[in-house]
């Protein structure tokens, strides 16, 4: 069973799904990665509203061509490094969802408990599949500032795939998988 | 014609995945169950590389160190100029992402090239005109390590049981952050700085393949086992297969030292060779 999300991303849509949830996005979506969490946290406006909106932690490669931007590659990366940002973001904006890959602290966790928002892990390195589902580049803040990489696109994407790995109701998969490597661990050097 | 072979060799090393890889992949697939975490994240990485081969575009898009091992005696043919102007071009294609940054003033370097940048070693023994190229992104180079034993913390000593400790460690330590499923090359003894190029070079392998040494054989067989009875799985969801190939080499030690390395390669694990004539 794989559950359809669509933008706008409600509080009511987003309570309603659990950590290992499969799950599709439909609608509109922001790159936004290390720059763009440092621009926020040093209280500059962050351009576009992101109430009930997504927030993907993506550096796309993304070229022009005949007067239009195309996404080549769209992957997840790496969510750990705007831990120290995050629940602040969330906090602040009214995101819904937060996609990228390899989950976040204990900090963000509660505070997507606490305002209700979910974190979809992207599969790593999957970017031909994520950049098919991108249907249209819609607009594009801090290019100049942050450069291609790190700039915040627009995006509105058709199906885009996904796992709820860190739910509304403070239960993170990534925290469940790495208790239970641990023990499996100590079970084979007894460490 | 010379520019355009290794041009092609660049843009398949990222748009194709090898077929060992592929095959692993999918064998991977089948042993989970329809529905699971794991299963969506495997069949979304086999359409990923279906996709991506199809449409010639970048299976990751972080497209990585570039790292090309270039027969010597060819040097001549194919020298280092040549080489940056087939990534300087591939580049413009979208083949490769502006992926190079100036350490020091924070720049991009939007060919991808600049000093040291591709890295480029030319070696003996490669046969005439052959070029490997091998594409390392971020993601799963942050996860490499390199233990010094013997390591209390993990009753590690100087010997296979210790190296066996320190590469699961590893595994457990790195849980999906390297985009697993991974594979692990492993280098045994070395200085820090040849340990870390030896293990890259196992990533090279087959995965079907194993250490001629019987011993590190032995033990590639088994921490492979061992590690995906973790159950880490695919991007640390949980799943049955966390890594796909285990690969270890040995290289002598000075007495003082025994570094035990490993280097994380991600399922994205791009790897190719050409004959450039």
């Amino acid at each position: 069973m794989i559950a359809g999300l669509s933008y706008p991303y409600t509080e009511e849509q987003v309570r309603a799904l659990k950590a290992g949830d499969a799950v599709r996005i439909t609608g509109l979506i922001h790159t936004g990665r290390d720059k763009f969490h440092k621009w926020f946290a040093d209280g500059k406006p962050v351009g576009v509203d992101f109430k009930n909106g997504a927030l993907f932690h993506c550096g796309p490669v993304v070229v022009r061509e005949e007067g239009e931007w195309r996404v080549k590659a769209a992957g997840p990366t790496t969510s750990v490094r705007e831990n120290p940002y995050e629940a602040d973001f969330i906090a602040a904006s009214g995101v819904r969802v937060v996609i990228g890959k390899g989950g976040m602290d204990a900090r963000t966790l509660a505070a997507m408990k606490k305002h209700g928002c979910i974190y979809i892990q992207a599969v790593g390195g999957a970017a031909a599949v994520a950049a098919h589902s991108v249907k249209r580049v819609e607009g594009v803040d801090f290019l100049e500032e942050f450069g291609a990489a790190e700039a915040c696109w627009h995006f509105s994407v058709e199906n885009f795939a996904g796992v709820v790995a860190m739910d509304a109701h403070g239960v993170s998969l990534f925290d469940q998988v790495a208790a239970v490597a641990h023990k499996r661990l100590h079970g084979l050097i007894g460490k | 014609m010379r520019e355009d072979a290794l041009i092609k060799l660049i843009r398949d090393t990222s748009t194709s995945l090898p077929d060992d890889v592929e095959k692993a992949l999918r064998r991977a697939a089948r042993k989970e169950s329809r529905g699971s975490s794991a299963r969506v994240v495997l069949d979304t990485i086999l359409e990923n590389i279906a996709l991506a081969r199809g449409g010639a575009t970048p299976l990751c898009q972080d497209t990585g160190t570039l790292a090309f091992y270039v027969d010597a005696a060819s040097r001549r043919k194919i020298p280092p100029a040549r080489i940056k102007a087939a990534v300087a071009a591939a580049t413009g294609k979208g083949w490769l992402r502006k992926n190079c940054i100036d350490p020091v003033s924070g720049v991009s370097y939007d060919d991808n090239c600049a000093p040291g940048a591709p890295v480029i070693h030319y070696e003996e023994g490669l046969g005439r005109g052959v070029v490997r190229l091998i594409m390392k992104g971020g993601g799963s180079e942050n996860m490499s390590r390199q233990y010094s034993l013997p390591d209390e913390t993990l009753g590690a000593g100087r010997d296979l049981e210790g190296v066996r400790r320190c590469v699961l460690d590893a595994v457990e330590k790195t849980l999906g952050y390297g985009c697993a499923p991974g594979i692990l090359g492993v280098c045994i003894g070395g200085d820090r700085a040849t340990a870390y190029e030896v293990a890259k070079r196992q990533l090279f392998r087959p995965l079907d393949d194993s250490s001629p040494d019987a011993q590190l054989a032995k033990l590639e067989r088994r921490i492979l086992k061992e590690a995906n009875s973790l159950g880490i799985g695919p991007m640390g969801l949980g799943g049955k297969t966390t890594l796909l190939g285990v690969k270890i080499a040995g290289r002598p030690r000075v007495p003082a030292s025994f570094f035990v390395t490993v280097a994380y390669m991600c399922w994205a694990c791009r790897r190719r060779e050409a004959k450039i004539v």
